[in-house]
């Protein structure tokens, strides 16, 4: 017998303690996705009390818009939700046209439209790859990384930058597609088909993979309703709640594409409805490249809104006034109150902007769909096991700078 | 937006709508604080409504107007007819309206939201405690008065003793294989060499030269001499039967 036994032994005889004991998981944790602390009460394993705390990446969103124009909250919107910057682009974006009564060309709605869905497919396939690897299996989460960085490729192609784009802007977008952005995409979506496949070989027969997800972190249809949420979550309740479906946006409703809903409420189902919505996201695509004229305009016709051409700007007077006019007063919208909202990454993602006609928001509210997700992940998690919080909390999708703005 | 569900609520409270709009397409019903809860509550339970879908509560802040400072701002929706309604009410500074998070349980974190940014509180709310901010944080930064580049008051250490949160290590623990060498540059010796040179040059003790490893070294010692101890009396209980 080694002499440190007789220690083990010796401390063993100690009186160890049948209170529950309260564990402090984060706020900087290897297993958790964002800075985001967790108090728990735990008896053995199983939780039998939590306490979520958000806020550790809070850096005043809201509070930042109302001092710049209009068009000065793209850089920050693209930092909502980072995984997918493109879909809050547009989401601001169509916010500010609904209040100005505005609509884009027909050109650029498809366009925004096939980006989003690029960027909806990063978002899913990260998402995806991190819960398998919280799991145990690297090889699927490089895997599934590697179309995030294919999609991005085409993205920076369009927009100059891998991921916070900036690339929206209201009543159009900051460029018009590339000559090569229909082949570009068009040579993409071979390859996410076979990458999709790829997953569901390597994981859906994965006993490790299975045990750890089906039956684990279960939310009711009830529940989801009540705690408001959204998206792919939702939808693996069983709640055919899909904005682009049910509030139809830019061109959504000319596309045929089904809404995934699961059954159970568990990991797993909302791991395969991220799933299928990759093949929907594609086929969405597919009919839009079809649809999209080759040619035409991309921004409206609008001086009060779109900034004057660069070359006129240079020559022209009336173009550098108008230039001037539209970075200093920023554009001025009418005065109201929207709420528009849009099929973000992870749910529904709202703008309620309060404007009282002046050229600064005058309250700019996100309704981030993390936040509402991340609520519920209090019924999911109690009374499971410890270990369970690792994929449960990796299938909510928590994104820091949504969820805490 | 749903048309229907302001027709709904119109012949159901009459005058006791304050307001109803419908401008940009988003249909609106504003009602007196003391309906709130209440209109709320019916929004949910009646049959023609089923306003089950919780979607966003926040506040809006007009310090310039005189009747009530705040515009509350309820979203919901319904997952059986797809309508969705905006409530909204006025709130004076310092009134608490009554909660809602008994009627939707996503209204918990809203409502504690508005209380971090606007300093509106919940009557009735579970769990009224700053959500974003931290406690210590002085002011609700979404006040129109509040301005942006305030600095806050640094927090002094939290001695937390519900959660047994302690310094990682002392000195000594502390890193062994740090570039600095803190323990001799704290006891005041100009040599800034790596702790493993240190070691090599007499400088630093070694780890398990230290207090704390000289502490298990006697306790180990110590269950060694009585193991032994052990092991002689065993073995001449042995050797006494033995002889028997």
């Amino acid at each position: 017998m080694e002499p440190a036994d007789d220690l083990l032994n010796e401390m063993a005889a100690l009186e160890i303690s049948a209170d529950p004991m309260r564990l402090n998981m984060g706020p900087s944790h290897p297993a958790m996705h964002g800075t985001i602390r967790m108090v728990i009460d735990l008896d053995g394993e199983t939780l039998i009390n939590l306490d979520v705390q958000p806020g550790y990446l809070h850096r005043g969103f809201e509070k930042s818009c109302e001092r710049g124009t209009w068009s000065q909250v793209f850089p920050y919107a693209d930092r909502l939700n980072y995984v997918s910057p493109m879909l809050n682009n547009v989401g601001w974006a169509l916010a500010v046209e609904k209040l100005l009564r505005i609509e884009v060309p027909e050109r650029c709605q498809y366009y925004r439209v096939i980006l989003g869905e690029l960027a909806r497919i990063a978002d899913h396939f990260t998402c995806n790859g991190a819960s398998a690897m919280e799991l145990g299996a690297f090889t699927p989460f490089l895997w599934l990384l590697k179309v995030r960085d294919w999609v991005w490729d085409i993205l920076e192609r369009e927009t100059g930058a891998r991921m916070t784009h900036s690339f929206g802007r209201i009543g159009g977008m900051a460029a018009p597609p590339t000559a090569t952005f229909k082949d570009d995409v068009l040579r993409l979506i071979p390859e996410v088909h076979k990458v999709v496949k790829e997953t569901e070989i390597m994981l859906l027969r994965n006993r490790i993979f299975l045990d750890r997800m089906q039956g684990v972190g279960v939310l009711t249809k009830e529940q989801a309703l009540s705690y408001g949420v959204t998206g792919p979550m939702a939808r693996s309740t069983g709640i055919p709640y899909d904005v682009r479906k049910d509030h139809p946006y830019l061109v959504y409703d000319r596309f045929d594409f089904d809404v995934p809903v699961g059954e159970d409420g568990d990991n797993w189902d909302r791991f395969m409805v991220r799933l299928e919505e990759i093949r929907q996201s594609v086929r969405i695509i597919e009919q839009a490249i079809e649809q999209m004229p080759d040619d035409g305009p991309i921004n409206v016709d609008d001086p009060r809104v779109i900034f004057p051409e660069k070359s006129d700007v240079y020559t022209t007077i009336e173009a550098t006034i108008a230039h001037f006019k539209l970075v200093m007063e920023g554009l001025r919208t009418p005065k109201g109150e929207v709420y528009s909202f849009t099929e973000g990454g992870n749910g529904e993602l709202g703008f309620h902007i309060v404007s009282d006609g002046s050229g600064t928001p005058y309250r700019v509210r996100v309704r981030p769909p993390c936040w509402y997700n991340l609520a519920a992940s209090r019924e999911m998690l109690l009374g499971g096991m410890i270990a369970d919080i690792i994929p449960t909390f990796g299938s909510v999708n928590m994104i820091g700078g949504e969820c805490d703005r | 937006m749903s048309q229907a569900v302001v027709d709904r609520l119109n012949a159901q409270f009459g005058e006791r709508v304050l307001e109803t709009s419908d401008a940009f397409g988003d249909h609106e019903v504003r009602v007196a604080l003391k309906d709130w809860a209440e209109l709320a509550q019916f929004t949910k339970d009646d049959a023609d409504l089923q306003m089950d879908h919780f979607i966003d509560l926040t506040a809006v802040d007009y310090p310039e107007r005189e009747s009530a400072r705040f515009d509350l701002v309820l979203m919901t929706r319904s997952s059986v007819t797809g309508a969705r309604i905006r409530l909204r009410t006025h709130v004076k500074d310092g009134e608490e309206p009554g909660t809602l998070s008994g009627i939707w349980s996503g209204a918990n974190w809203a409502e504690r939201e508005v209380w971090d940014m606007f300093g509106i509180r919940f009557n009735g709310h579970p769990d009224m405690r700053r959500i974003l901010l931290y406690e210590e944080f002085v002011g609700h930064p979404l006040r129109k008065d509040y301005p942006i580049d305030k600095a806050q008051p640094l927090v002094p250490y939290r001695d937390v003793d519900t959660i047994d949160k302690l310094p990682p290590f002392g000195i000594e623990e502390g890193q062994p294989f740090a570039r600095i060498d803190w323990e001799s540059r704290l006891a005041g010796a100009d040599s800034q060499v790596s702790p493993a040179l240190g070691v090599q040059q007499g400088q630093r003790r070694t780890l398990s030269d230290s207090e704390a490893a000289q502490q298990i070294q006697a306790r180990i010692e110590a269950q060694m001499a009585k193991r032994a101890e052990a092991a002689q009396a065993s073995e001449e209980t042995s050797e006494e039967g033995s002889e028997e």
